[in-house]
């Protein structure tokens, strides 16, 4: 009897001692994440608060505070400026110690905080950005890259489209990073697969009116008009494009970024028949939609995009990470570590982190619904084919990432 | 037949939509032009004020299902009501202060009044069906003119040659006008100034309201949808000259035409001609093309 207790306390004193040191090595003793993200602007509904909300619960759900960690959420709006974007990472990772950088969705911002992070070493968890460029040339140690990204999105929807006999396209693209990765991606889909390209047009970013860009396209007769842009340049070029008659004339609109709030904003009678590519539908398991209904009641009913789930899912594989190394200060070690092990997380299934970064996982091309078939709001998708999780993205050998040997 | 290398058809195409883009510019810098014409007063909420227009006409249909047309009468009322509120309560007390501090109340409104209907609906926007009426187009043998576009510049040149009618040739008018360069005399013969200047204040702001039900059905209703054009709006202001009404409604339609053009030659410079055309006009006449020097 005597030796149990002495055990039992030996056992109590070692985890307490463990639990000590695990906070100790951790930097400050608090394992920061700041949600960068937009706040105030075209992006707010596909990433902003509910990236924050859904950052939330991935720490909850974690349970790693109930192991003696202490972990802190901050966030701040970057205005999709890169200057203000980049103003901020830095000041977080400087003077208020912030571990890890989540979400960021504009690729213009998000490249300044890739480079950012890796001269400081730091973590950055990509969620929202597009650009495919951050597992290519910019590709950096310091960075997963984990939803989505523009050649996953050329892959889905523009081979599909092209395969469906739409060979020849005119793209309206938002000028910035994003738009020119995402077209540049589709376009190499096309060609690959036969099609051609007869025009583009660059438009600023957060662009009101549409009509000139969609007349140029009717102009131009190609079958398809991909509209390589995002959240309400999407919406808006849409809602127009069904003003001026494109599909009615003949010519199909292919959406190649299309979230489910900018379905839910357009209404099914002008979204419908739009094709889709996808990582995550809230509607799609038993585990999805469970999180759906948490997150909807702290989001304003929204239901969770696929940068929500990405922000939720890369949080809790970075903490398994810190916790497994009990160290949250050498940002590439994390990240390495995170690589060698495999993901497993009720958004996303089981996955891996490839050597350049990016977080490979099955993708889904999706029909958005007629009025006639939806349940109800948020009711929308049907999945039409699922894109296995090794042909869903790039191939590791030609992102030109200097990190693959 | 072709002008550097686009089809004459296709060009008449894009003039043709950048006189609808002209419109809204028109009907926007208008209301801008009365108000500081009249007030003195540089009206930073104007874009707001437009977006709350649009989310008026939304909630009215909606909420309690009221159309299109009632839309264009209630909405500038309801937002003119509250513009008459803001002069009242805030803007009529700074008028004895610099220019400044009426820009700075009115572009914290702006925010303020962006960031609660951001809170409240998000940033994606809301659907606002296209009125029945206007439902198809006109195939104009050159290009393909939704019936809703042609309206927009029909009613927009209605309200711009009446708002011009009445503030320059009407008994009405010469009060105001006289209110703003002499106010103690104008009072002295028995008109009732501060009333006078809290309904020009109102009136502006029902004219950008107007201005964006007509906005409504072609543009997703969004928070930010004013934000992005105030500034254009002010561009045009101050080409056509600060405070000349005429001047505001000319290089509202005449600077859509010229972004029209610039979407299709050099489309990476759309959002930016005006700035030029605006630097340009300050260089050679600092007091805008239809303005006074003073």
């Amino acid at each position: 009897m005597n030796t149990f207790k002495r055990t039992m306390v030996g056992l109590g004193v070692a985890s307490a001692l463990a639990i000590g040191t695990a906070q100790a090595q951790v930097s400050d003793g608090v394992i920061k994440i700041g949600v960068l993200t937009d706040m105030s602007s075209l992006y707010t509904d596909l990433a902003g608060a509910g990236s924050v909300a859904a950052a939330k619960l991935a720490i909850d759900d974690s349970g790693i505070e109930k192991r003696g960690y202490k972990v802190e959420l901050v966030s701040a709006d970057h205005q999709n400026k890169p200057d203000i974007g980049s103003a901020i990472a830095s000041k977080w990772y400087d003077a208020e110690k912030v571990d890890v950088i989540v979400d960021v969705p504009n690729s213009g911002v998000a490249l300044a905080v890739n480079q950012i992070t890796k001269d400081k070493n730091k973590v950055f968890l990509a969620s929202g950005p597009a650009s495919s460029d951050l597992t290519g040339k910019a590709c950096s140690p310091n960075t997963v890259h984990w939803t989505y990204d523009t050649w996953m999105l050329a892959n889905g929807t523009g081979a599909a489209v092209v395969k469906a006999g739409g060979d020849s396209w005119f793209f309206i693209t938002a000028d910035y990073a994003f738009g020119h990765a995402l077209e540049r991606d589709t376009e190499a889909v096309v060609l690959k697969n036969g099609g051609k390209v007869l025009g583009k047009v660059r438009v600023p970013l957060n662009n009101q009116d549409f009509s000139s860009f969609l007349l140029q396209a009717q102009a131009s007769k190609a079958k398809i008009v991909g509209l390589a842009n995002a959240g309400g340049d999407t919406t808006n070029s849409i809602k127009q494009a069904a003003e001026f008659g494109i599909v009615k004339g003949g010519q199909s609109l292919a959406g190649l970024l299309v979230f489910i709030t900018d379905v839910h904003s357009l209404g099914l009678p002008t979204a419908q028949g739009l094709n889709i590519t996808n990582t995550f539908y809230w509607d799609q398991n038993d585990a999805s939609r469970a999180f759906s209904k948490r997150f909807e009641a702290v989001d304003k009913g929204i239901h969770p995009t696929m940068v929500h789930a990405g922000v939720y899912a890369s949080i809790l594989h970075y903490l398994k990470a810190v916790e497994a190394l009990k160290s949250d200060s050498d940002g590439a070690k994390i990240v390495a570590q995170m690589k060698a092990t495999p993901t497993d997380d009720p958004l996303f299934g089981k996955g891996t982190i490839r050597i350049d970064g990016r977080k490979i996982h099955p993708a889904y091309l999706v029909e958005v619904k007629k009025p006639s078939e939806s349940k109800g709001p948020w009711d929308y998708y049907k999945v039409k084919a699922t894109i296995p999780a090794d042909q869903a993205f790039r191939p590791l050998a030609d992102g030109g990432c200097s990190l693959v040997k | 037949m072709e002008i550097f290398g686009i089809p004459t058809q296709a060009l008449f195409g894009q003039l043709l939509i950048g006189l609808i883009n002209g419109a809204f510019y028109a009907m926007l810098s208008l209301g801008l032009a009365v108000i500081f014409g009249l007030l003195n007063v540089i009206n930073f909420t104007h874009g707001a004020q437009y977006m709350m227009g649009a989310f008026c006409a939304w909630l009215l249909l909606e909420q309690w299902g009221v159309g299109y047309w009632w839309s264009l009468v209630l909405a500038p009322l309801a937002v003119g009501l509250t513009g008459v509120l803001i002069e009242r309560t805030m803007l009529s007390r700074l008028y004895k202060l610099d220019h400044l501090y009426g820009l700075l109340l009115t572009f914290g409104l702006a925010l303020i009044f962006q960031g609660l209907f951001t809170n409240y609906y998000g940033s994606s926007g809301q659907p606002y069906r296209l009125p029945e009426e206007f439902a198809g187009a006109f195939n104009l043998g050159f290009m393909f003119l939704p019936k809703y576009r042609a309206w927009v510049i029909v009613a927009s040149v209605v309200i711009c040659v009446s708002t011009w009618f009445v503030i320059e040739r009407t008994k009405l008018g010469s009060y105001l006008r006289a209110a703003t360069e002499n106010p103690a005399l104008v009072q002295a013969f028995g008109i009732n100034v501060p009333r006078m200047i809290t309904l020009t204040y109102g009136f502006g702001v029902a004219l950008a309201a107007l201005a964006g039900v007509m906005a409504a059905p072609i543009y997703q209703v969004n928070p930010q949808m004013g934000a992005n054009l105030i500034i254009v709006v002010f561009a045009v202001v101050v080409i056509g000259g600060m405070g000349s009404i005429l001047g505001a409604i000319i290089t509202g339609f005449g600077l859509g035409i010229v972004e029209g053009l610039t979407k299709v030659f050099y489309p990476e410079a759309s959002n930016t001609v005006i700035f030029v055309v605006m630097v340009i006009v300050l260089l050679i006449k600092p007091a805008g093309l239809f303005g006074k020097e003073r």
